[in-house]
């Protein structure tokens, strides 16, 4: 071959080089830790093994296999089975991510380590953590993890079986029965969640119960995609849906579980035939114990890095972050995941962190076929904010538009398949 | 002579680029973060999914003019007018840009 051909394979070789993070000790490859295997801890471990092929990235997860929190509610109303909302980690197996099936007991911040439940020890030179919310358990007075069992809260999947408590707890209801939903305050998991949720539950009770009613205690005053949930609501299940806001004494403070009674702040007690207690909650318990958090129990971190303020070397991403005005959603946990890997590559080659724009979109089905849709594009803003950019985003068009709800439905299922696979495929 | 050598050479360097991140650089992993954004609902490398279009492999001044029509309430849509109103030039730019390199 020619000389010139040499020096560009030279030219290639140096490029490669240049390619692969440098590695912060004197040999080896960088170490990314990843502590959840959800929206963000999945997203973060698959893109940095696309994106930085030279890392040697490990993801601790508890569970073998992940139920989705979204389409959740469409397996409530009865269009999904479990099986179609569980997802494998082979895929990311294949992609050379070492999963290891435990769950995080401590974090070592100044010695870079991780200490699992079953005494391995992980060693790391950068943390992405992403291991979701803990229920604040007592902070409803009376619901415990034994009143979790009678009235679900089917808001962290685990195993799914929090989710079929709740199908099951609705197929055993009789028709003309009424299911109770307690709704907390901002800031929770999945703004738009709990109002699909009552969707999808009126559009099984309007199928084969449709004298039932839905009574959603809530203690806020307004709630995401506010409009377009009522409007949908009325249109496709009448009078079936009544919402008590908070300044209607829709604030639930206290539940019965064995009468199944949800007790507002006034002490009015609606006796319900189901109950769906979504309750109030905190960054997961490893945040909280390994002094990430802040007093209101969620992580503060670096907005254009995700690192965390008190742990530069661990990244926080999804639920357990305080991102606000960004919703706790899957696809900021997904969209944010990137930048923190990205982030935490640049800082161990000594560079800036890339440029960031951070991307939600959600869509909700209110029925089977009629979706709507919210968007928000968000960047890093003065003093450590996130600022959504002005005259984008925001929710879909109100009004008659069947065409829009039919096929933003259509959209929610391709969206769904998507980035399950941007996380697992 | 020289020049098809130098057309080799850089083809084979563009391999062992490809080479040392594949199948990273062909699903297009190390895009943009602004690019990134779109795999969530295009799929993970913009083949599309279902009802929603692919955007892999299309030329890239078609893909700039479609996101600059959309920002401008120009073109109807579902969504896509507001996901578009919160990019810039630069960025719709490098988004268009990245779509056009992958394969269809």
């Amino acid at each position: 071959m020619t000389r010139l051909t040499r020096r560009a394979a030279v030219a290639g070789g140096a490029a490669l080089l240049l390619a692969a993070p440098a590695a912060p000790r004197a040999q080896g490859t960088a170490r990314l830790l990843v502590i959840g295997g959800g929206f963000g801890g999945a997203s973060a471990a698959r893109y940095a093994r696309l994106a930085h092929p030279g890392l040697q990235v490990t993801l601790v997860e508890p569970l073998a296999r992940f139920v989705t929190c979204p389409y959740g509610n469409l397996l409530l109303g009865g269009f999904r089975g479990i099986g179609d909302i569980t997802h494998s980690y082979d895929g990311l197996r294949a992609r050379g991510v070492t999963v290891v099936h435990d769950r995080a007991e401590a974090i070592d911040a100044p010695a870079k380590r991780v200490r699992l439940r079953g005494g391995q020890i992980l060693p790391y030179d950068k943390l992405i953590l992403a291991p979701g919310i803990a229920i604040r358990w007592g902070a409803l007075e009376g619901y415990d993890e034994a009143a979790a069992e009678m009235m679900p809260h089917a808001w962290m999947p685990g195993d799914g079986s929090q989710t079929l408590l709740l199908r099951r707890q609705l197929e055993a209801m009789p028709d003309g029965g009424t299911v109770g939903f307690a709704i907390p305050d901002n800031p929770f998991r999945c703004p738009p969640g709990p109002y699909e949720r009552i969707s999808m539950v009126a559009a099984y009770l309007k199928r084969h119960k449709p004298r039932s009613k839905i009574l959603a205690l809530d203690a806020k005053q307004a709630f995401s995609k506010q409009g377009l949930f009522q409007d949908g609501w009325k249109a496709l299940y009448g009078e079936m849906v009544e919402w008590v806001p908070g300044n209607r004494d829709g604030k639930v403070v206290r539940v019965d579980p064995r009468d199944r009674v949800l007790e507002s702040e006034f002490g009015v007690r609606h006796k319900v035939d189901v109950a769906n207690v979504i309750p109030p909650q905190s960054a997961a318990r490893i945040v909280t114990a390994s002094d990430l958090a802040e007093p209101n129990g969620w992580a503060r971190v670096n907005t254009a890095t995700f690192a965390s303020v008190v742990a530069p070397d661990i990244h926080i991403v999804g639920d357990a972050n305080n991102g606000a005005p960004m919703p706790k959603s899957g696809y900021v946990a997904n969209s944010t995941a990137k930048q923190a890997v990205a982030s935490a590559v640049a800082a161990l080659r000594g560079q800036a962190p890339p440029e960031a724009v951070y991307f939600n979109t959600c869509y909700s089905h209110v029925g089977e076929d009629y979706g709507i849709s919210v968007v928000g594009i968000f960047r890093p803003g003065p003093n450590n904010t996130f600022v959504e950019v002005p005259n984008s985003g925001g929710v879909s068009p109100r009004g008659d538009l069947p065409d829009q709800r039919r096929l933003e439905a259509q959209y929610a299922d391709a969206w769904y398949a998507s980035i399950t696979r941007d996380m697992f495929g | 002579m020289m020049a098809r050598h130098i057309r080799v050479g850089m083809a084979l360097a563009a391999a062992v680029m490809a080479g040392g991140v594949a199948p990273a650089a062909a699903q297009g992993a190390a895009a943009s973060l602004a690019a990134q954004g779109c795999l969530g609902c295009h799929g993970p490398n913009g083949e599309g999914q279902d009802a929603i279009p692919g955007i892999a492999g299309r030329p890239a001044a078609g893909t700039e003019a479609a996101l600059k029509a959309f920002r401008a309430n120009e073109r109807p849509g579902t969504i896509m007018g507001r996901i578009a109103r919160g990019y810039t030039d630069a960025e719709i730019a490098a988004v268009a840009a990245f779509f056009a390199t992958q394969p269809r």
